[in-house]
């Protein structure tokens, strides 16, 4: 399994990583512009997927997406298998990757066999979860990105801040001053003017290429189908115009049949930014044949594991392969809202983020992660696939403590001896009633003794004291007192 | 051992043991029960509301419409095929009109400075259309490569009214997409578009800035 270091390593840049989470967190919450950014964003996001499944059954509809992607699940080894034969039938050329690592070697070789300069990537997590630019960048590859958002966050020298809209921490302001600074054009606020801008940078970019690199939305076993969901068309020049295509995805990604695209489809453009569909749906199934007049000569499907058939072993840990990445989770997220993307450190950030990086770097880099939730469980219900979130989140934290299967990579690395002690104490208290009310009752006696500084608890919080009579000292009470009057 | 077989094992001696896959019930993806009056009206109010523009024409005068989409426009470069019925019929039309076609079945790689900085449309036929989401599907051919719909700055797409169906899982069910999909099958919802910068809309980010359906009744 490999580590990733986290962040972009760029001189002068702030690098985020998930072990400083507190800090970064606090320092998001203090900077109005942030806060601002996302509450609209997200504000937004939430109204237009609630109008977006207005029509529809949507419990039928989300109960038939977790079972397309439990099937696929329940199959994967032979899945996969029906995947390669049929992509292999199709042209496609596929290759498997133990983990990030192996991945990007395999991607540079494909690469360097055609010798390749210039890279034009379509969106993919995946490869930012692999940090595949800079990976290609010590080879002298240079590996520019395409879609409009993930061009910004690179001209800025930052990683996406949301998993469908990575420039979503940037003002047009900001915008402004990156496309002026970075790419020399006139200053301008100008929305039409700055994507115009990009755009004819770009189109220079996609001739000269010599490989295109997107990741997959899903990838169909029955047929060899490679499916991309876009808005801008990106995808569609990074995937047509270059003589290479390399799509690189993760090994769960893969569905049965051509007719479970259709469900997942319905729910991951409503889920994602409330469309009923993105522009584009863009289906490969193959390089270029013989007669036809464009597309890749050479198409590659690159199998990506980094973590995933270790999250496959436990049957609770499972769920989290059925994602399919639509972001839902996090727009819905009380904490994501307020602390943004950056401040999580990790390529996935918000709730899908804190329950997956913990099996892609550890627990003892991410055991923060679960904790940044209220457990208020909205990310479970919006959540297209039904993945219970919150159910995941408590289950880490059980790990990190160690307390759960030990089966995630760092368990019980946020054990500390105080701690145990002092819930085993409780949870001895608390299924001996005697002890208990003996405890109630010297605790309330001594309530006046009890520190005003609990700790961080009491940071933005009165400490509380101990009533100097229980609960059920004040209900014996009462009762005594009814049956006298009476 | 190599990674393809190493990933395979471990997911064959799955730690929990072998999993039930379940069946899945689909139908909640079809059987909408609209007339054709309907499915016509909800894909033009779709396509509609994302920037699309649809304009009705009876078969019969198809080209006409096209000519004065054309001259409307102002486009005088317009690329296309040759052999689909559509490019037959809209070259015959346009034979004689002030409109330089430029030949689209031919290797991109002997036009793209033209296809990228001096074509100002591409027109293509297309398979159909889904009332659901106001989309059409287009299964490119050598006579209408795949580049056609997405390069000039407006793509004209002809869409007859009885190819408009329900959902797109009842295209891909009746049209049997599962038994064999040709190299790129494309469905699309409207022009190219973006909301990355502070999410203000902004057409024709990589693809066309507008798209026109001619709907031929």
């Amino acid at each position: 399994m490999s580590v990733e270091t986290p962040g972009v390593q760029t001189p002068g840049v702030q690098t985020f990583t998930p072990q400083a989470f507190h800090r970064q967190a606090h320092d998001a919450l203090g900077n109005p512009q942030i806060r601002a950014n996302f509450r609209s964003a997200m504000d937004g996001l939430m109204g237009k997927r609630r109008e977006a499944f207005a029509d529809w059954e949507l419990e039928a509809l989300r109960e038939l997406g977790a079972s397309v992607r439990l099937r696929a699940l329940a199959q994967l080894p032979t899945l996969l298998e029906r995947l390669e034969a049929n992509c292999q039938a199709n042209g496609i050329r596929v290759h498997w990757a133990e983990d990030g690592e192996a991945a990007c070697r395999l991607i540079r070789e494909l690469c360097e066999a055609r010798g390749a300069k210039a890279v034009i990537k379509g969106k993919s997590m995946v490869t930012e979860e692999m940090h595949l630019n800079a990976h290609l960048e010590t080879a002298g590859i240079e590996a520019l990105e395409s879609d409009l958002g993930e061009y910004l966050v690179q001209l800025n020298d930052q990683t996406p801040s949301h998993i469908i809209m990575p420039a979503i921490h940037l003002n047009t302001d900001e915008i402004a001053d990156v496309m002026h600074d970075k790419t020399g054009i006139p200053h301008t606020r100008d929305v039409d003017a700055m994507t115009a801008a990009a755009r004819a940078q770009l189109r220079e970019r996609f001739m000269a290429a010599d490989v295109g690199i997107t990741g997959v939305n899903f990838a169909v076993a029955e047929t060899g189908t490679l499916c991309l969901v876009e808005n801008e068309g990106n995808g569609r020049m990074t995937t047509t115009v270059p003589p290479v295509h390399i799509a690189v995805t993760g090994i769960e990604k893969v569905v049965e049949q051509l007719r479970d695209v259709a469900p997942l489809y319905a729910l991951l453009t409503r889920s994602a930014t409330g469309q009923h569909a993105t522009t584009y749906l863009n289906m490969i199934s193959g390089p270029r044949k013989s007669d036809e007049q464009g597309g890749p000569e050479e198409v590659h499907l690159v199998l990506v594991d980094n973590g995933r058939s270790a999250i496959y072993q436990d049957d609770e840990l499972l769920d989290t392969l059925r994602c399919i990445r639509c972001g839902a989770c996090m727009n819905h997220c009380p904490v994501y809202t307020r602390v943004g993307g950056h401040s999580y450190g990790t390529t996935y950030p918000g709730p899908i983020g804190s329950i997956l990086m913990p099996h892609l770097m550890g627990l003892e880099a991410t055991k923060d992660l679960p904790t940044a939730s209220s457990l208020c469980g909205a990310c479970g219900e919006v959540c297209p696939v039904k993945i219970p979130i919150p159910a995941l989140l408590t289950r880490l934290r059980r790990e990190a403590v160690g307390e759960g299967r030990g089966n995630v990579p760092g368990a019980g690395s946020k054990r500390t001896k105080t701690e145990a002690a002092a819930w085993k104490a409780w949870q001895w208290l608390a299924t001996h009633p005697g002890a208990w009310r003996g405890a109630a009752g010297v605790a309330g006696k001594l309530g006046p003794l009890t520190p005003g500084k609990l700790g961080p608890w009491s940071d933005h919080r009165v400490a509380p004291k101990p009533a100097r009579h229980s609960l059920h000292a004040l209900v014996k009470r009462h009762r005594s007192t009814i049956e006298e009057e009476s | 051992m190599s990674a393809r077989e190493t990933i395979l094992g471990r997911l064959r001696r799955r730690l929990d043991g072998p999993l039930t896959p379940p069946v899945s019930d689909f139908s909640v993806m079809s059987g909408r029960g609209w007339s054709r009056e309907e499915r016509l009206r909800r894909f033009t109010a779709w396509i509609t509301s994302v920037h699309g523009e649809v304009i009705h024409t009876p078969r019969a005068d198809w080209t006409q419409a096209l000519a004065r989409v054309l001259a409307d426009k102002g486009i005088r470069r317009l690329a296309l095929g040759r052999a689909h019925p559509v490019a037959a019929e809209a070259r015959a039309a346009l034979a004689e009109a002030e409109v330089t076609l430029v030949d689209a079945d031919r290797p991109v790689d002997a036009w793209r400075e033209e296809l990228f900085f001096r074509t100002e449309a591409g027109l293509t036929s297309t398979g159909g259309g889904v009332a659901e989401t106001g989309s059409l599907w287009l299964w490119p051919t050598p006579d209408e490569p795949r580049l056609l719909s997405l390069v000039p700055p407006i793509h004209i797409a002809v869409l007859d009214a009885e190819a408009i169906e329900e959902t797109l899982f009842d295209v891909m069910e009746r049209h049997a997409w599962g038994q064999g999909m040709p190299t790129n099958a494309l469905l699309i919802s409207g022009p190219s578009k973006t909301a990355d910068i502070e999410q203000t809309l902004a057409y024709g980010v990589h693809g066309p800035r507008e798209l026109v359906v001619l709907l031929r009744h």
